[in-house]
């Protein structure tokens, strides 16, 4: 059974008295342990299906399942609930707290479950350890790198131990070496944990690491490609390793 | 979401903006610290009051002389000499609710010693009259009841008429002549102050009412056993209406008034006569406290203010917690904590003020001041309902931001 389901999801915003349809009656199923990128230019809807996939929004009409509950009918606090539970999200721009440490940051999530004090704080360190930002436990967001930020990010993300992760653009505001570097922990987590990454992003460079493309315009789905062999981020890593020496 | 972490991330947030947080706070730090100030000036008022109630003398009831009616014309309190020492004597021994009574006889005269003079109220009287109004004697011996059965030719001086006429030098046992008799000074009595109404309570010479009628002031043709007024001590404050009463009746029943005439003397209750000014003094404490609470709600305004700025520059923020998974019951609980936390600190840091302030305004106008547990645990519950009533609206808003909005939010 596919953990996410879409059955003719349309979606309208109103902007004054003119109406955007943003998505125009989308299907679709993502089983669990996918990788999936969604590709298209802006405005062709990939953020808005974001956004539905990630119950921050629900759809105007359509069906959307998660786990086979329809989650167009919840309401705020049960929305904010699968959230906490079920999707960890990972921004372009970090989104992280200034000001507060990276554990802190990573223990966000924890806080809205109710896990216990000590039980988080541990962990967050492991988390941090998994994205291999053991050490920088107690570094502010403005000590450390764009890549550091971001892989702090994807440590909170995972933290509550999601099902399903959402990266909007992770990598649209790194460097390509860096990204590489991303995209490694991505399909470490999907490989080794099989959760399910659903992957925004408007570079085929970075969409070339996902099993499943789909390719999005004007709120529709265009193409739905499967990769027969995806790039492996760890392996151009090494790669550039022994270049270097 | 537990309050200990709302706690901490209100504080963080708080200290983030120092210097903000310390203004927004600066309303409420006023609003409380004058409530204080004032509550303590206006409670300090009304004891000072309460205490000069007190110097009259405890659970008093002065029982004037009183109107008669002659041929259909009233005449007023005092007209006549209608009390005696008798009337004094029977009110203490068969009253039960009375504790004491004294006969007093009252006059003017001047006071000579050397070639100092002072003008004086001469008051006569028997030794109950101290213990009623709680008179000390702060030199010289006591009065006794002796010098009463022997209309003894001695006096005690009250505090001012002993400076004037002495200055610094010790009366007792010194001779001064009282409307030109030559009395023997026996004591000085303890300073009292003033009443209420401002009258110098020490302004005063002391005479047995014996020596006083016959020998000073003369005594009263008609009936030389009369008093002007009787002072009466009821045993404890809740029976003073009680003493009223039976003292009353007892009166009646010894001038032989039938039913239906009238009083031939006047009770007064001093205490009814001063809670008017003691009423006085609390509704002006109120109004003076009732300012001060508007910038209370002043303080509350500008919290409701900072609040909302802070919401919107923290959009985001919000935008990222909601999309964690924090409901909106969390979001409305971190921003309510947040806007009480200014609240209550601004509140404590009130109260301490308004302690400096009311205790240098006793310092420096002489005024006293007082206060109770109350007024502090009120200005404390006000500020805290100032906080989460005025950081209601800003958090509400908080907690129902749609969270995409939030988080594009530039």
């Amino acid at each position: 059974m596919a953990t996410i389901e879409l059955e003719n999801v349309v979606k309208r915003y109103c902007m004054g008295d003119v109406t955007v349809t943003a998505l125009r009656g989308v299907s679709l199923g993502i089983a669990q342990g996918e990788f999936t990128a969604i590709m298209g230019a802006s405005g062709s809807g990939k953020s808005t299906l974001m956004n539905i996939l990630g119950c921050l929004d629900r759809p105007s009409s359509g069906i959307y399942r998660l786990d086979g509950e329809r989650v167009g009918e919840l309401d705020r606090d049960r929305l904010a609930e699968i959230r906490n539970q079920k999707i960890g999200f990972v921004f372009q721009s970090f989104n992280l707290l200034a000001r507060t440490s990276a554990l802190e940051n990573v223990e966000l999530p924890m806080l809205y479950a109710g896990v216990p004090a000590e039980e988080r704080r541990r962990r967050a360190a492991a988390a941090l350890q998994a994205v291999g930002l053991a050490g920088r436990e107690h570094h502010y967001p403005n000590q450390l790198s764009g890549g550091q930020q971001q892989r702090v990010a994807i440590a909170r993300s995972l933290v509550n131990r999601p099902r399903i992760i959402m990266a909007d653009e992770p990598t649209g505001a790194l460097d390509s070496a860096t990204s590489i570097e991303v995209m490694a922990i991505f399909q470490k987590l999907n490989r080794e944990q099989g959760i399910t990454l659903v992957l925004v992003t408007h570079e085929p460079d970075i969409a070339a690491y996902a099993d499943r493309v789909l390719h999005f315009r004007d709120g529709r789905i265009v193409q739905d490609e499967r990769v027969a062999a995806p790039r492996v981020a760890a392996r151009e890593l090494s790669g550039r390793e022994e270049a270097a020496a | 979401m537990n309050l200990s972490a709302s706690l901490r991330i209100a504080l963080r947030s708080l200290r983030v903006n120092k210097l903000r947080s310390a203004l927004t706070m600066l309303g409420i730090i006023i609003g409380v610290g004058a409530v204080i100030a004032m509550v303590a000036i206006g409670a300090g008022a009304t004891a000072r009051i309460q205490s000069e109630i007190a110097s009259i003398g405890s659970n008093v009831i002065i029982v004037l002389s009183g109107s008669m009616n002659r041929g259909g014309v009233h005449l007023g309190t005092g007209a006549a000499s209608t009390l005696t020492e008798n009337d004094a004597e029977a009110i203490a021994a068969e009253c039960p609710s009375v504790q004491a009574a004294a006969p007093a006889v009252r006059g003017a005269g001047l006071v000579v010693y050397g070639n100092s003079n002072w003008s004086t109220s001469i008051q006569g009287t028997t030794p109950a009259y101290l213990d009623i109004r709680e008179i000390a004697i702060a030199q010289g011996r006591a009065f006794t009841s002796h010098d009463v059965d022997s209309a003894a030719k001695v006096a005690w001086l009250g505090k001012t008429v002993a400076d004037k006429l002495f200055g610094g030098a010790d009366p007792v046992g010194q001779v001064v002549r009282i409307r030109q008799v030559p009395i023997t000074v026996a004591g000085v009595l303890a300073a009292k102050g003033q009443t209420p109404t401002g009258q110098d309570q020490d302004d005063v010479v002391l005479l047995p009412i014996s020596s006083a009628k016959r020998k000073v002031l003369g005594v009263n043709l008609a009936n030389a056993n009369a008093v002007q007024s009787i002072m009466v001590q009821a045993r404890g404050p809740e029976i003073m209406k009680q003493a009223e009463e039976e003292t009353a009746a007892l009166l009646r029943q010894r001038h032989r008034l039938a039913a239906g005439a009238d009083d031939d003397f006047n009770i007064r209750n001093m205490e009814e006569v001063f809670s008017a000014q003691e009423t006085s003094a609390r509704v002006m404490s109120i109004l003076l406290a009732a300012i001060a609470s508007v910038s209370l709600i002043v303080g509350g305004i500008g919290i409701m203010n900072i609040m909302l700025v802070s919401v919107t520059e923290r959009t985001r923020e919000i935008g990222l917690r909601q999309s964690m998974g924090a409901k909106t019951g969390d979001i409305l609980t971190q921003f309510l904590v947040e806007a009480t936390t200014l609240s209550v600190l601004g509140g404590v840091i009130g109260i301490v003020l308004g302690f400096a302030a009311s205790a240098l305004v006793s310092y420096l106008a002489g005024w006293s001041t007082r206060l109770g547990p109350w007024p502090v645990l009120m200005a404390f519950a006000f500020s805290v309902i100032v906080g989460v009533s005025f950081g209601y609206y800003p958090a509400r808003k908080a907690a129902y931001l749609d969270p995409i909005d939030a988080l594009r939010f530039e």
